[in-house]
């Protein structure tokens, strides 16, 4: 198998035993990039010269015996809303274009300081609003199982790059489905942790109560792996969880032994019926049905509050992102746009102008509704109720704990849409992240691991497994479980049976 | 447009004014209010500032543990309640000098609440009640360059500095202050005035108005008298000094009549203090633009203080203002009408740690409220932000003790200190200012005004002592002041006798 | 029903410091009239015992130490502006009330 089709983990093995170099196989995927990306357009910006850089210090790091951490060498691709010092952090968005932080996100420092060399940073709807990276400023990405297909979003772009072998670890962020959603249409694993689990410094803001940075892999094992780096407290995010993370890497290794005897999978009856793909479904219940065969003891819960999530979650989040956003004025870094004909435009009229000429159309739908939803007069009836339904989700998902030590469901309820289906018709693109957006509201972790092609169109669909707070280990234990037994079934994991991309055009 | 005033008695006859006052204390934490940036003033353009309280995309902050601390001590001094939860909020509003477009506050859930102040006007105390004191940050400052200097209107283009966006600021809000009649500029001052004190003794901030670590925001309305309701009120801002706080409260009196006596109503506006002029003027209206949408800042966790901590830092406070005034006033022996005095010019403080640096309390008053607060007045400023400290002026009196000035020279040594020319030792060294202790010298100037004047010289030989004083201006005139008065008088009287 | 009205948007539109087209006026008013109508739902689900939730997870009292950290040099500092004079943020003219 050639380099760039292995996991993260056996990379680490066989820099480990000598196989291949940092070097070789960062210079690997840079070929992979070059030749399949253009047809992909997972990455918004490629750093070649920083990551063989840093790829030769992992090298030299090796020679010495003094590794930082068991991923030390193996490539990675980041999000374009983490800030990284150096190199363009955009967030899709043509406010920030050209714009280079003068500063690294904690997630980045934390990879840094394990000794992954940055590939680069991958596509992402604007601001991370939207469920295809189609309201990404700099142009779509392509889903990798089929060029005309969304890679879902808004973290299309670490997903992608995953599954086209342009990356063997990515990192996304996960505010409504993020991470989930694009790993269950593009056959890969993502990983929402617990929210403070993973820092949020440096992480561009969409809704701050909501947003938590996870990992994006083909394997459970590997997402476990880059958990453990770039989890752990964070004094700079105040809402970071200040006790160890579990650890995930023996959970993962625990459950891919295959025995579940003991555990309790609730399936949450409210996340299936109208609506939900019917080869979604199919593979939904075999997956279930594998989780007994290992020993699972399934019930049925219900969440009656999850289906006011969806409300809930388009009143919160646009009103935090109403006010995050309004940092972007033309004053201090980014875009600066004069209204047309007026050389002495005031501070205020720049401000309009270029936020009308840097935002796209749906970053502006949301920032009106937030501003809505947070104006007086109306902040009871929406952000003060949709705060209030937050709590009844919780005390759902608290409930719900009690019969069962994971929740599951599908993690999207269709498979990849075309390109261009849902633009304008927003509803129709929030009703993707039905499933996944009561994890956010609650705080809880969850993973979205491939279930399987769908029947009747022969893409991918994702199994989410969420846990309580703190317990993210639970996560990794089932999935890692859930992974093994379907892999066995397949023969081999599901990403062989994707196009090769080679030669491939958009 | 010029305001018409009606004459203030005419105001208090058909009128009851009601204050309120926001007053906003700048703290003297060694680190913003957010972040690990140095909270000093007058540092080189944007060397104070990281991605946090410049608000770059990403960032994130992280409460100062000192300023909650001294958010607590400045409620419990007030004797206000202390919250046992409460957030921050964000108040959402664009303005170029404030690097997130919001304001990171509080709103409905402050740290301090329910709370007063007894301050004392003319012997009268007056009871002003707290509404809250809550936490905030401040924001950048900008120049604005091309058209007349420094103002905002004409200016081609402005620039921004962020060292002072993020310092911790604490703004205090009393409930609207009433019953005042005719006292009501005094009490605006008194309040503000005491404030200070409170806030000096808590050790929380540096307290300078003229420097902005204080700034008042004055709300002022007038009911018709004996209504018992309150009128619509204007908010008027960049009032800089005590002295400003109590006649911008007379002038907005004043102005406020004009408008209604004349059957108009009064605006609700923001209006902006002329030191200069003595004049407030339209700032801007309240409009849609101050729909602040305010809520919980999400990547602050809310603020629990528990209740010992709090106990324990009730046990920080410093002895209360109104008991500690009469204390200090039987340890300096001061009168009534003395203390008064010295309560009204603001100057407990500084008179106290004069006294605390060597100086006896009746030259600490006599320096202090007769010579510096007429020099204070003529320029316009507080007494407190004169640039004279207590211990120099203690150092100057000490010099005046030993006999090397005499009050006339310390006067220059003042003078001195105010243009900045160093120490009170040095200005003397370098004005030549000690007064002359040859005895020879003197003897000779003594007996030169003697001869000059022997018809003064023969009504003191007859027991004319009052004469005397003819004789000893001859010689200080002489010595161009550099003498010691007192010795001059004992040679004359010696000679004479 | 909750209808927002394209004046409504503007309105909005202002306050969040956005110049909006008349064509996106036209465009936006009934696309947010309909996500407001399927988030309107919400009202009445929560009662009035039901307290809100701000934060995911309830944490209190995070505090830093008030001990200075290294801030960002003046270069890095200005190193995105779109205009920089005199170690400032260069800006147009500021209109409104004198600082």
């Amino acid at each position: 198998m050639t380099l760039i089709h292995r996991t993260a983990a056996e990379l680490a093995d066989a820099l480990a035993a000598g196989e291949t170099t940092s070097v070789e196989l960062t210079q690997a995927h840079l070929d992979r990039i070059a030749a399949v990306d253009g047809a992909v357009h997972a990455f918004l910006h490629v750093d070649a010269e920083g990551a063989l850089a840093q790829a030769a210090e992992s090298d030299a790091r090796r020679a010495a015996g003094t590794l930082l951490s068991a991923l030390d060498g193996v490539p990675i691709a980041v999000k374009d809303v983490l800030a990284t010092e150096g190199l363009p952090t955009t967030c899709g968005s043509k406010i920030l274009e050209g714009w280079i932080p003068p500063y690294d996100a904690t997630v980045v420092s934390k990879l840094k300081a394990a000794g992954l060399p940055i590939l680069g940073k991958t596509n992402m709807d604007e601001f991370a609003m939207g469920s295809s990276t189609e309201h990404s400023a700099y142009g779509a990405t392509h889903n990798p199982w089929d060029l005309d297909r969304i890679p879902g979003g808004s973290g299309g772009g670490s997903a992608a790059a995953v599954a086209a072998f342009e990356a063997p670890l990515a990192i996304g962020t996960d505010t409504g489905g993020s991470i989930r959603q694009p790993g269950a249409v593009t056959g890969t694993v993502g990983v929402k942790p617990t929210y403070g689990g993973v820092s949020r410094y440096g992480l561009v803001a969409l809704a701050n109560s909501l947003d938590q940075a996870g990992p994006v892999t083909r394997t459970v094992l590997d997402s476990a792996l880059l958990h453990e780096v770039i989890g752990g407290h964070d004094p700079m995010d105040s809402t970071s969880i200040d006790q160890p993370i579990p650890d995930l890497v023996a959970a993962a290794k625990q459950g891919a032994v295959g025995d579940l005897t003991g555990v309790r999978i609730g399936v949450i009856s409210e996340l299936a019926g109208d609506g939900w793909q019917p080869g979604v479904m199919t593979r939904f219940q075999e997956s279930v049905d594998l989780l007994v065969k290992a020993g699972a003891e399934v019930v049925e819960v219900s969440c009656p509050n999850f289906v006011h999530a969806m409300a809930a979650y388009y009143l919160i989040l646009p009103a935090e992102a109403s006010s995050n956003l309004a940092k972007f004025d033309a004053m201090r870094y980014g875009l600066r746009v004069w209204p047309e004909g007026k050389p002495d435009a005031s501070a205020e009229e720049v401000m309009r102008a270029t936020r009308d000429a840097g935002f796209g159309d749906e970053v502006k739908r949301r920032i009106i509704l937030g501003t809505y939803a947070l104006s007086s007069g109306y902040y009871d009836a929406y952000y003060g109720q949709a705060q209030k339904v937050r709590t009844l989700i919780a005390r759902d998902f608290e409930a719900a704990f009690e019969q069962a030590d994971v929740l599951v469901s599908p993690t999207a309820p269709t498979t990849a849409f075309k390109l261009g289906e849902k633009l304008d018709d927003p509803i129709a693109m929030y009703l993707n992240d039905l499933a996944t957006i009561p994890a956010n509201l609650a705080g809880v972790p969850g993973i979205s691991v491939p279930s399987g092609l769908a029947e009747e169109d022969g893409l991918p669909a994702g199994f989410q497994i969420l846990a309580p707070a703190l317990a993210d280990d639970r996560c990794y234990r089932v999935g890692a479980a859930l992974e093994a037994a379907l892999v066995a079934q397949w023969g081999g994991p599901l990403l062989d049976k994707a196009p090769a991309l080679e030669g491939a055009s958009a | 447009m010029t305001d018409t005033l009606v004459a203030f008695d005419d105001v208090l006859a058909a009128y009851d004014p009601a204050l309120g006052l926001e007053v906003h204390v700048e703290l003297n934490t060694n680190t913003k209010m957010f972040c690990g940036c140095p909270a000093v003033f007058g540092g080189e353009p944007n060397t104070q500032v990281c991605p946090t309280c410049l608000g770059l995309p990403g960032a994130m902050p992280v409460v100062n543990a000192k300023a909650i601390e001294s958010a607590i001590r400045i409620g419990l001094a007030l004797n206000c309640e202390i919250a046992e939860w409460c957030r921050f909020a964000r108040k959402n509003y664009f303005y170029p000098d404030m690097p997130k477009n919001f304001q990171t506050s509080q709103y409905d859930e402050p740290i301090a609440f329910e709370g007063y102040l007894d301050v004392e006007v003319d012997g009268e105390t007056f009871r002003v009640e707290i509404e809250r004191a809550h936490m905030e940050e401040d924001t950048g400052k900008s120049l604005h360059v091309g058209g007349a200097t420094g103002r905002i209107h004409g200016a081609d283009h402005s620039l921004v500095d962020y060292n002072r966006a993020g310092i911790p600021l604490i703004e205090i809000v009393t409930k609207p202050i009433q019953g005042m009649g005719e006292k009501a500029p005094a009490v605006a001052r008194a309040y503000v005035s005491q404030l200070r004190d409170v806030i000096l003794a808590l050790g929380v901030s540096e307290a300078r108005m003229d420097q902005g670590n204080l700034r008042a925001d004055v709300n002022l309305s007038l009911a018709p008298k004996g209504s018992g309701v309150l009128g619509t009120r204007t908010e008027t801002k960049n009032v800089n000094s005590f002295r400003s706080v109590e006649r911008a409260v007379r002038y907005e009196m004043q102005r406020h009549a004009g408008i209604l006596d004349a059957g108009g109503s009064i605006l609700q506006e923001t209006r902006h203090w002329h030191e200069d002029t003595g004049i407030t003027t339209s700032g801007r209206e309240k409009s849609d633009a101050d729909d602040y949408r305010y809520f919980p800042e999400p990547d602050l966790v809310p603020v629990a203080p528990s209740r010992e901590w709090v106990e324990e830092l009730r046990g920080t406070l410093p002895e209360n203002p109104l008991l500690k005034r009469a204390r200090l006033q039987g340890d300096w022996g001061y009168t009534d009408l003395e203390m008064r005095d010295v309560v009204a010019a603001g100057a407990v403080g500084l008179i106290e740690e004069t006294v605390a640096a060597g100086a006896s309390p009746q030259a600490a008053r006599k320096w202090w409220l007769s010579d510096l607060g007429r020099r204070a007045n003529d320029a316009g400023l507080d007494i407190t932000d004169l640039e004279v400290t207590p211990a120099q002026v203690a150092a100057v009196q000490a010099l005046v003790d030993s006999g090397t000035l005499n009050d006339k020279l310390a006067r220059q040594v003042f003078d001195g200190l105010l243009a900045g020319e160093g120490t009170p030792e040095e200005i003397v060294a370098a004005r030549g200012l000690a007064v002359v202790s040859d005895e020879g010298a003197l003897s000779a100037a003594v007996d030169a005004a003697i001869a000059a004047n022997p018809d003064v010289a023969g009504k003191i030989r007859d027991g004319k002592v009052a004469a005397a004083g003819a004789l000893i201006g001859a010689v200080m005139k002489e010595m161009r002041g550099q003498a010691d008065a007192g010795r001059v008088r004992e040679l004359v009287l010696e000679k004479l006798s | 029903m909750p209808e927002i009205s394209r004046d409504e948007v503007a309105h909005l539109a202002n306050l969040a410091r956005i110049d909006l087209s008349d064509d996106e006026l036209d465009h936006l008013a009934p696309q947010l009239s309909v996500i407001l109508e399927s988030v309107a739902s919400i009202s009445g689900v929560a009662g009035d015992d039901i307290p809100p939730t701000s934060h995911a997870l309830p944490l209190t009292n995070v505090f830093r130490e008030d001990v200075v950290r290294p801030s960002l040099t003046p270069e890095q500092a200005l190193s995105g502006a779109p205009a920089v004079d005199e170690q400032r943020f260069s800006v147009p003219r500021i209109l409104g009330e004198e600082a």
